[in-house]
């Protein structure tokens, strides 16, 4: 087990052709993940070889999926044709498909998310994340394989290279599964899906949960963990020292007023019982005190 | 990009959303002219992105074209709450009757558009929000399907407006709908929405938040990039598309990826409470940190006359440490005598053994490593304090 992925997820590249599909997908598959082919409209019966595998290329999802029994997409499709693939695969019905394109129009994204939300078929990870991966499984996304390997603790956060820094931390402990939903105003799978995950998860025994100041995700996410989660969850909240009404690189890294503070999300969180860190270093020690 | 009121209104008038007359102007003798041109009284109005201008003194009634003049003197180059005044607006003066509320936004929580109106405007919207919520109608929209008529009319009519105006209003927020998806916007507010005394509806002030994601498909919006407020070093930074944003601190900060560089930002902070410091930036140079991007990161933070040392905070992800390492090297080749300030590096991830042995190797006097990033940023800000 693990959440979303595991070793027997088989992987389609939207956008394999273009040059940060070729290079990550051969990334994906030197981790061990198990690619079947990819989809750019209009190359479709080339043939591409990355890391000695011959991938086929088809001109749909639904193409793909037919000739390969893919049940997983990963897309790094260009922001201007993003949203013409991720509704490509809703309409192949693809069980999961994780967007990693940075840079995609709210409007775009809010579309999609609605049609895959009406259809029911597709969980949507991102878009502008890092993607996911269970260590010695599978790994769908940019999230640099060799940092740690499998264990009990799952992770969840919006950036990306603060996923990375926090796997470095704890990674004599491992994770079941490392995901990075995303730091754009709309994602298609939140903090409270992956907790419910790993909470769900029989191989996840502890969770670290990573927010950044801007919006209510995080307080939402308090409350669902009084609610629904008694696994342990430890949490970092990034952007203390923030000042107010300046934006930050993420769209969704925005402080105004006081809602949306990393105080205010700090609080939230430890009223739900989550030790929260004040640093990265600080959040790791935390989990540690659990697991020991 | 937040707009300025008269480019919200211009926007308004581009989709056949009823606004006043209105003119910008950037010196007392434009305002008096375009005071002259539209006769009569006007509201001389200060352009600025932060509420709470007419308590400032910002907004002011003028009888004529003479009078708009002085007004606008007075005017441009106030301080309002941190921004200079660099623009008026010369807006039709008319009478009002009524006044409401109109809005549509994105709702993060609920992964849509929300809708708001109500009959209770010009005031602060929140509060009515609190104390007469039954007066605020809030409509969630689903992005395919948009404002039907039907729903048009159920907002509005949810929204208490009186029976004389429905038809006008229901026919602004359709427009306004319409203009909200043609412009990519993530907000579109009218506040107030006015009934004139002559019973016609016009959009009297609004706020307008544009999607910069969306920009590849708006050959316009970047004409409304505001050049005259934006701090010089993020004007440059900006040229050179990076990721940067001018803080009031010493130490200044390179790191790559937003979360990480926020989370930097605190570490600093804390590290330099002991020193009296405090972060002078947000730099995130992003996935890939080639020899040029570093060179122009470090560049726009040398610029900074209150940096007084540098931290360079990097996990090597995709990007390898042998390139951050190189690009360091790099830059501080191009950059030579310009580079005076010490910079602390933290390197760790992809290939860090090779990017720490290529900084060691190079033995640049301003450079030091630290392995962690607790560490160096205590090094960072100790330099910081002397």
């Amino acid at each position: 087990m693990a959440i979303f992925i595991d070793q027997n997820t088989k992987v389609i590249v939207q956008g394999m052709t273009g040059s940060e599909g070729t290079k990550h997908t051969g990334r994906m598959i030197k981790s061990g993940t198990n690619i079947v082919g990819g989809v750019t409209p209009g190359k479709g019966g080339q043939v591409v070889e990355i890391e000695g595998k011959q991938l086929p290329v088809f001109n749909s999802v639904a193409e793909a999926v037919a000739a390969t029994g893919a049940n997983a997409s990963v897309v790094f499709v260009p922001p201007k044709f993003a949203k013409a693939a991720v509704i490509d695969a809703i309409d192949a019905e693809l069980p999961l498909c994780v967007v990693i394109t940075e840079g995609i129009p709210v409007h775009d994204s809010a579309a999609f998310y609605a049609y895959a939300a009406s259809k029911g078929k597709t969980r949507l990870i991102g878009p502008n994340c890092p993607g996911l991966i269970s260590p010695g499984k599978a790994n769908l996304g940019i999230i640099p394989a060799d940092i740690t390997g499998p264990g009990k603790i799952g992770l969840v956060s919006k950036s990306g290279t603060l996923t990375y820094q926090m796997m470095f931390e704890l990674r004599d402990f491992g994770f079941s599964t490392a995901i990075g939903i995303g730091g754009d105003p709309i994602i298609g799978t939140t903090h409270i899906d992956a907790l419910r995950a790993f909470q769900d998860d029989p191989e996840t025994e502890a969770i670290v949960m990573i927010g950044e100041i801007g919006g209510d995700a995080e307080e939402r996410a308090a409350a669902f963990i009084k609610e629904y989660v008694t696994k342990p969850v430890v949490g970092y909240v990034a952007g203390f020292t923030a000042p107010e009404g300046k934006t930050m690189g993420h769209a969704g890294a925005i402080v105004s007023g006081s809602s949306g503070t990393a105080q205010a999300k700090k609080e939230a969180l430890e009223a739900a019982g989550v030790a929260v860190g004040k640093t990265p270093s600080e959040t790791a020690a935390l989990m540690r005190k659990l697991l020991a | 990009m937040d707009l300025f009121e008269y480019q919200a209104r211009d926007l308004f008038e581009a989709h056949n959303i009823p606004v006043l007359g209105g003119a910008v102007a950037s010196t007392a003798t434009e305002a008096e002219a375009a005071a002259a041109t539209m006769g009569g009284k006007v509201v001389v109005k200060a352009q600025v992105k932060i509420g709470g201008r007419g308590k400032a003194g910002g907004v002011k009634l003028a009888e004529d074209a003479a009078d708009a003049r002085v007004k606008a003197e007075a005017i441009l180059g106030m301080d309002i709450k941190g921004h200079t005044v660099h623009k008026v607006m010369i807006a039709q003066a008319a009478p009002i009757a009524e006044e409401y509320y109109m809005a549509i936004l994105l709702d993060r929580a609920n992964r849509n558009f929300l809708v708001m109106a109500s009959v209770a405007g010009g005031m602060e919207i929140e509060e009515v929000a609190h104390t007469q919520p039954e007066k605020l109608a809030r409509v969630g929209i689903d992005p395919n399907v948009g404002i039907t008529q039907a729903q048009a009319l159920e907002i509005v009519k949810a929204g208490q407006f009186p029976a004389a105006v429905v038809d006008q209003v229901e026919d602004v927020l359709l427009k306004l709908w319409a203009a909200f998806v043609a412009e990519d916007a993530t907000l579109m507010e009218i506040n107030p929405l006015v009934k004139t005394e002559d019973g016609r509806i016009v959009a009297l002030d609004g706020k307008v938040t544009l999607d910069d994601n969306a920009a590849f498909r708006h050959a316009t919006h970047a004409d409304l990039e505001d050049h005259d407020s934006a701090n010089p070093l993020e004007a440059l930074a900006k040229e050179k598309h990076l990721n940067y944003v001018k803080l009031e601190g010493e130490v200044g900060i390179i790191g790559n990826g937003a979360g990480l560089v926020m989370s930097t930002l605190d570490v600093v902070a804390y590290a330099g409470e002991k020193y009296g410091v405090k972060p002078a930036n947000f730099l995130d140079i992003g996935g890939g940190a080639s020899a040029e991007v570093m060179a122009n990161g470090l560049s726009i933070i040398l610029g900074d006359p209150d940096v007084r040392s540098v931290f360079v905070n990097v996990f090597g992800g995709i990007t390898a440490c042998d390139a951050v390492a190189n690009g360091i090297v790099q830059a501080l080749e191009i950059l030579g005598s310009a580079a005076t300030k010490p910079i602390v590096v933290r390197l760790d991830g992809n290939n860090v053994l090779e990017g720490r042995r290529i900084l060691n190797e190079a033995a640049h006097p301003l450079v030091q490593q630290l392995e962690t990033m607790d560490g160096a940023a205590a090094k960072a800000a100790e330099l910081a304090a002397k």
